[in-house]
């Protein structure tokens, strides 16, 4: 299907699948009830998931598969959201000329610090993007205010000369981002019984973009690029004397996942208009970096589970406090209570990052290929096909 | 005249900050050839060490004084700090005030045993690994230690005074007036890298390190425990880093992501001064330090609008690509 073989296919068609039923599938509590704050699908946290989804796949293309660990990818996101904004106060509020022009742009400037950077590998390379990112979070902070609004972050206002389609609608509020006028904040509310399930026009344009994005990562991995790509990280001296030059190569992949960050940033401006400074920061190019390792870079469906994963945490595991784990744990006898409320409450709530960097660093030292490579270790501790599964594995990343 | 001995006396300042993180950061690569992400969160602690210090000894409780009355005629209740009610208000007080030189004696031993701690608990299981992979788990260390110390003492920036003696500004020249604490700060900068450099030159222990850093297998071969050193070694670029912080929380308030920023920058420093290079560090430290201090002046911003903020990452992509071993680092290291 597609040019996929049985394998690949399977996995394109049950991402399809999970991507789809989102909704359902993220709303399993009813609505008032005491597990409803594990609910994530509302549409801003399943728009999140997605796009850092995509975010994340393009930044495996190049850690995962070439093996160049970058640091500064979120540089490519912030460019890619300022010009879907500049987009939308220019032209229309049409997502789909912003989103190209994010990914035209992006693109663009990956070339130009990937084609600098390149010239190094290793720490230095990570160290030449972490730099180049750096300047860009500087300069968008204070010198090309006229184009990033500094400190403010751009935003679309009422008075934009917008070409096709108006400055400001009737009622004189700013105009929606849309889909040749299907809007962006669109959103559907099923309830059944005592459920209720959110279908957001937002989610599903970003929905098929991970999925047509996903497909892409597929042809990429599965292609003689991908393969000269694998070739470059296992052992680049060695392509060197079989006559390779890998520098097109590396470039390539620089660019193209400096391409994904851009669209996954216009993504983020097409939900919500506005960009700001901080999302381009080294620390914001440190979240995709994990999301991959978490995941498990170098897999296919590594980078969307670790996502979806990091983004699950911030959203939802933020918001327990001290009050719900007593809520929980009232069970236990007072003291007892009291002792494990006072242990959890350091990993929730305004502390979830100490867990993310607990959970991370446990899967750097024990499972290098990240949540997917946790899932095959089970599954072969349960399976029958033990010599079959594992052929047909994806080499977790070194 | 004035204005440029002024900018170089704030470059050498913070120069004096970057050159410290980065000589530790180096030390750690030159001799475990581990790059520590987490080398930032190990300044972080230092600065914090100062500001328990300082509550500690600032803690008071509540007390009558006898001799004072409000203009009702109640008595009044004053603070008393622990310390002044312990040892009466003159040694209490001076007490109070020694927070900072105290915060450096707790520091050493504290820095001492987390660095140890670090390299034999988790480093040591990443020297066979690629450096991605150190960069990662040592970055995951960071994000930890980050998050607890904002758990424990909040995300605001806390201030830690300098003591009272040097709190002030001093005249250098006639016209020329510069806070006493940095002053302090670039003195105690170069008596530490001082004396790192004289340990590593003039003790056997020293040379036993330089040697590992040289030739690991051989000096190992020739019987010498030279892991053990360089454990030590961790140990001590950890204490470097602690007592750069201590000593900073006067001139910026100390906050829990002061780590991850001087992180950057100091990796710059020490990718500029080249890799494993511990003279390279320190004066790419200083150099980095005085360039980003002229960059600042008016004159250079208006010339090139952002300059100031740019500096020192325009000229670390410089050197990469036209030096990649740094200023003063070994030829094949890494490149």
């Amino acid at each position: 299907m597609f040019g996929l073989d049985k394998k690949d296919g399977t996995l394109l068609i049950i991402v399809a699948i999970l991507t789809m039923c989102a909704p359902f599938i993220l709303n399993p509590f009813p609505a008032d009830s005491a597990m409803a704050q594990f609910n994530a699908g509302y549409p801003d946290l399943m728009q999140r998931f997605v796009i850092f989804g995509i975010f994340a796949i393009g930044f495996n293309i190049l850690f995962g598969l070439t093996g160049y660990l970058s640091f500064g990818h979120a540089a490519f996101l912030g460019v890619g959201s300022y010009s879907a904004v500049w987009m939308f106060k220019l032209l229309s509020m049409n997502i789909l000329p912003a989103i190209i022009l994010s990914v035209i742009i992006a693109g663009l400037f990956a070339l130009v610090i990937g084609f600098v950077s390149l010239r190094r590998s290793g720490i230095y390379f990570s160290i030449l993007t972490l730099a180049f990112a750096q300047m860009s979070f500087a300069l968008a902070y204070s010198v090309l205010t006229p184009i990033t609004n500094g400190e403010t972050g751009l935003q679309v206002t009422l008075d934009d000369p917008r070409i096709l389609g108006m400055s400001a609608t009737a009622d004189g509020s700013i105009p929606v981002t849309n889909l040749f006028g299907l809007e962006m904040r669109a959103a559907y509310d099923m309830a059944v019984g005592p459920w209720s399930f959110t279908f957001s026009a937002g989610y599903y344009v970003c929905a098929v973009i991970l999925l047509i994005a996903f497909y892409l990562s597929i042809r990429i991995f599965r292609s003689p690029f991908g393969m000269m790509l694998r070739a470059i990280k296992s052992n680049q001296t060695r392509m060197n004397y079989t006559g390779l030059n890998p520098k097109p190569y590396t470039l390539a992949a620089f660019v193209i996942s400096g391409m994904y960050a851009g669209l996954a940033g216009g993504l983020l401006a097409a939900m919500d208009p506005l960009a700001g400074a901080e999302r381009m920061q080294w620390t914001a190019s440190g979240e995709v970096v994990l999301m991959t390792i978490l995941g498990g870079a170098g897999t296919l469906i590594g980078p969307v589970l670790g996502a979806g994963m990091i983004k699950y945490f911030e959203n939802i595991f933020s918001k327990i406090n001290e009050a719900t784990l007593h809520g929980w744990f009232d069970f236990l006898p007072e003291p007892l209570e009291n002792a494990t409320v006072w242990v959890l409450e350091h990993f929730v709530g305004a502390g979830w990052h100490l867990t993310l960097g607990v959970i991370f660093m446990l899967v750097v030292i024990f499972l290098p290929g990240g949540l997917v490579e946790g899932g095959q270790r089970i599954g072969r501790l349960f399976g029958r096909k033990k010599a079959a599964t594992k052929a047909a594995e994806t080499k977790p990343a070194e | 005249m004035d204005a440029i001995l002024l900018q170089i006396l704030n470059g050498l300042d913070k120069g004096s900050a970057y050159a410290l993180i980065a000589l530790g950061l180096t030390l750690i690569f030159g001799t475990l050839g581990v790059v520590n992400f987490a080398h930032g969160a190990l300044f972080m602690i230092g600065a914090f060490c100062a500001v328990t210090m300082q509550r500690l000894f600032g803690l008071s409780f509540e007390t009558v004084d006898p001799d004072k009355t409000d203009f009702l005629g109640n008595p009044l209740k004053v603070k008393t700090p622990y310390l002044e009610s312990w040892f009466g208000p003159e040694v209490g007080g001076a007490l109070i005030d020694w927070s900072v030189p105290l915060a450096i004696l707790l520091a050493i031993p504290v820095m001492l045993i987390i660095g140890y701690v670090m390299e034999r608990g988790l480093i040591k299981h990443f020297y066979k690994r690629p450096h991605a992979d150190q960069i990662l788990v040592t970055f995951g260390l960071a994000i930890v230690l980050q998050e607890l110390i904002k758990h424990y003492y909040g995300a605001n920036p806390i201030q830690t005074p300098a003591p009272e003696a040097l709190a002030g500004v001093a005249q250098l020249l006639p016209g020329v007036v510069y806070p006493i604490w940095r002053i302090v700060y670039f003195c105690f900068a170069v008596l530490i890298i001082g004396a790192v450099f004289a340990f590593l030159q003039f003790t056997t222990f020293g040379m036993v390190v330089r040697a590992g850093m040289a030739d690991r297998e051989t000096v190992g071969l020739l019987g010498i425990d030279i892991d053990k050193r360089f454990t030590l070694m961790f140990g001590m670029a950890a204490a470097v880093a602690g007592l750069a912080g201590v000593m900073y929380g006067p001139i910026n308030a100390p906050n829990y992501h002061m780590g991850m920023d001087f992180l950057v920058l100091s990796f710059v420093v020490v990718v500029v001064g080249g890799m494993g290079s511990l003279p390279g560090a320190v004066a790419a430290g200083f150099l980095l330090g005085i360039l980003e201090s002229f960059a600042s002046t008016t004159w250079a911003t208006t010339t090139i609008p952002g300059i100031n903020q740019i500096i020192i990452y325009l000229v670390a992509i410089i050197i990469l690509l036209t030096r990649p071993r740094g200023l003063m680092g070994r030829k094949g290291v890494m490149e």
